[in-house]
């Protein structure tokens, strides 16, 4: 008898709409657009003698990698087990016990398993227990142990460079591994073969040639700088006198060539020049921006310790050269990271600068007692706590603010306050985030450590939706219309990811805030803000939102 | 029309809206789909708690009133989120179509009477109305990435060259609404 005929009821259910369960190791990378940046330029890699510079890409079989390439990730690993204690702790120590797992970003965004920090870990710990530990090599995969290949080589490079190194998840490891550390090895290995992303390592090479991560060389860095003092002469009828490179100046002061190079940076730093300014005028403070030392960004830290090292001397050599008391660093993020964790070792004490201290207040910044670099937010902070500035924050009363605290100041050294005393006495509107998205649990943008290019938009864009959902509540439930950041990659990437999630939020540094609430020497009536927006129209409009609120 | 359906239907909000909030869960690898289904905390799981919100707006809409206004913004933050994840353009709005299987499952596939199939239809027919607008809503989400990518560079360097007037000539000077 023929088989009876299925009904549609039957054949529907049928369907199954799961995605098929297998082992993770068993899950093949699918390097998929809009996820990863493109691969390095090989003049770049070149540039900074870094090995194996060639031309390859990542969705092509064949990534002409050199023959003996699993031998040279095998010695990296090596290598670097018995120079870096921390690693091979992070190798041997993690239980799986899942308190990571949910707290990235860049999982909680994409939802994709291999986004989770443990998951991110296993790649490399499954090479690891392979070529490492006995029992790994005796029971195989049973321990979690795989060899490499190029299946691996290629989940290695998709996956490394889909994390921020933003540390939230080590926040959570009851044993305190932190994932970034593991990343930073990694994709040292990745470098080892060529295998870079070029968002890293062609401002890598700028920075080592020019001095700063977009390649802008000394006459364009002084030309911009001078087209911002134009831009404050016409907002507030004061002109500036910013000094480049002078030697007796006080402070050397270096930020990150965003600052000065990309919207909405450009008027944070207007803010730097306003204030120093003000600061010299009042009270004889100089203040020396250097054409030399023009990056405060560390791209070489998302590239290997040594590459770090290299671009960090600079600033130092250039504050040795103008023989300054000390250095004076603008709103950043990684950068801290680098001064306040790897300076001192890679290449202090700065024994030849003086311990900071703030000659208008008096104040010794003990903390920096051996790198000799401040940040600016908290330098300014000092000021205002001893009444040093004039401000009238009704000039920024048409905002609603809230902080993101970005990673590195905030996880990387407990920054926590100085940026928010600062704006609470700057605006009279501030508003918090829910506390588990900010101060240390802050959520990353979504595109640190190198990973705010164009080509991965979805990445960021997923990576930054945690950060984008509190912004979007605190914007429904109090109007918040901006969002303030003491960040330079920040600034460039959280603008796109506003006008993604929640449109109607703008981003801004501290010190265009500041800027805008300070009262120069001699200055007009002050009719715009530092963006020549008109102060009336603003606040015409702020008031019209509030009552519609 | 539609009355007895619909009221059955709305009675069993909370199982239906259960069934399908695990449904639209399922283009996700398991764990992080019972991640995104155990993790109540809005800030912590976006993802769970816009979908989950989502389905219930338009659950409401489903059984009631059908504004497609209202249809539109509660299918929003549910694409949105799909479009910049791993989910094809078919399966971000898969989710819409397992409604009416849940229907099927819950309520029996064939209509007793004509009234009944009068009103099954109607329903369904609102389903695909969602879906069109679900198209509409995932499309508008994809341009604007692809906006995002082509302006992004442009917006931040470029402009900020073209203030300091180091990059352009005058004569070739754009109208002042270009680009803001």
């Amino acid at each position: 008898m023929a088989e009876a005929k299925p009904t549609p009821q039957d054949v529907l259910h049928r369907i199954q709409h799961t995605p098929p369960r297998s082992d993770w190791m068993e899950t093949p990378v699918e390097i998929r657009k809009g996820m990863y940046c493109y691969a390095a330029n090989p003049k770049s890699v070149a540039t900074l003698g870094l090995p194996h510079p060639h031309a390859w890409n990542p969705v092509e079989d064949d990534w002409h990698l050199p023959e003996n390439w699993q031998q040279i990730l095998h010695e990296g690993f090596k290598e670097r087990l018995e120079r870096f204690r921390s690693f091979k702790v992070f190798m041997d120590i993690c239980v799986r016990c899942g308190a990571c797992a949910d707290k990235c970003h860049y999982f909680i965004g994409t939802g994709d398993p291999k986004n989770m920090p443990v998951l991110r870990a296993e790649l490399l710990r499954s090479v690891y227990r392979n070529d490492f530990s006995r029992m790994g090599r005796l029971l195989g995969k049973v321990n979690g142990a795989r060899p490499m290949s190029f299946e691996v080589l290629r989940e290695w490079w998709y996956y490394l460079f889909q994390c921020s190194e933003c540390r939230r998840c080590s926040l959570f490891c009851p044993y305190g591994i932190d994932t970034a550390e593991i990343t930073i090895m990694g994709r040292e290995l990745l470098n080892l073969l060529g295998l870079n992303i070029d968002w890293i390592a062609t401002p890598v090479a700028n920075c080592y040639m020019n001095g700063n991560h977009l390649g802008i060389q000394p006459h364009a860095f002084k030309d911009m700088i001078d087209f911002f003092v134009d831009d404050i002469e016409e907002k507030t009828g004061v002109r500036v006198k910013p000094r480049f490179m002078e030697k007796g100046a006080d402070i050397l002061f270096i930020t990150p060539s965003g600052d000065v190079f990309a919207d909405p940076g450009t008027y944070t730093a207007m803010g730097y020049l306003m204030l120093f300014h003000y600061l010299e005028e009042k009270y004889g403070l100089k203040v020396t921006w250097s054409t030399y030392a023009s990056e405060g960004g560390n791209f070489g830290f998302f590239t290997s310790h040594e590459t770090m090292k290299r671009l960090n001397a600079k600033m130092y050599a250039e504050a040795k050269r103008l023989k300054v008391k000390w250095i004076l660093g603008g709103e950043c993020g990684h950068m801290w990271r680098v001064i306040h964790q790897y300076m001192d070792t890679m290449n202090g004490p700065a024994d030849f600068l003086e311990v900071p201290v703030n000659p208008i207040t008096g104040t010794r910044f003990e903390q920096a007692r051996s790198t000799k670099m401040v940040h600016l937010v908290e330098f300014t902070a000092d000021l205002i706590h001893h009444g040093k500035l004039d401000l009238d924050p009704r000039r920024n009363d048409y905002l609603k603010v809230t902080f993101h605290d970005s990673c590195n100041p905030s996880r990387g050294m407990g920054f926590f306050e100085e940026p928010r005393y600062v704006i609470r006495n700057v605006c009279n509107h501030f508003y918090e985030m829910p506390a588990n998205t900010i101060r240390e649990q802050t959520f990353c943008c979504g595109s640190g450590a190198g990973l705010n290019a164009g080509e991965n938009m979805e990445l960021r864009l997923a990576g930054g939706l945690p950060r984008a959902n509190a912004v979007q509540h605190v914007h429904r439930k109090y109007g918040v219309n901006m969002l303030a950041c003491i960040c330079a990659i920040d600034r460039a990437a959280l603008p796109a990811l506003m006008d993604y999630w929640v449109p109607g939020v703008q981003v801004t540094g501290v010190h265009e805030l500041v800027a805008n609430a300070l009262n120069l020497p001699g200055q007009n009536e002050r009719t715009t803000n530092l963006r020549g927006e008109e102060f009336e129209e603003l606040m015409a409009q702020a008031e019209g939102q509030s009552d519609e609120g | 029309m539609g009355e007895a359906l619909f009221a059955r239907i709305a009675k069993e909000r909370a199982p239906l809206l259960s069934l399908w909030f695990d449904a639209a869960l399922e283009g996700y690898a398991r764990d992080t789909a019972s991640f995104l289904k155990d993790r109540r905390d809005p800030f912590a799981n976006p993802v769970g708690h816009h979908t989950r919100r989502g389905l219930e707006r338009l659950f409401d809409e489903l059984v009631g009133a059908m504004d497609m206004e209202a249809v539109t913004q509660a299918l929003d933050p549910i694409l949105r989120i799909r479009a910049v994840q791993h989910l094809t353009p078919a399966r971000a709005v898969e989710f819409l179509f397992r409604f009416k299987r849940i229907l099927s499952e819950r309520f029996g596939a064939a209509p007793r009477s004509a009234e009944a199939a009068g009103l099954l239809f109607e329903l369904h027919e609102r389903i695909d109305r969602m879906v069109l607008a679900a198209f509409d809503v995932y499309m508008a989400c994809r341009e604007q990435v692809m906006e995002l990518k082509a302006n992004e560079m442009r917006q931040r360097t470029f402009r900020a060259f073209q203030r300091a007037g180091l990059v352009r000539p005058e004569h070739e000077k754009a109208p002042e609404a270009d680009g803001e």
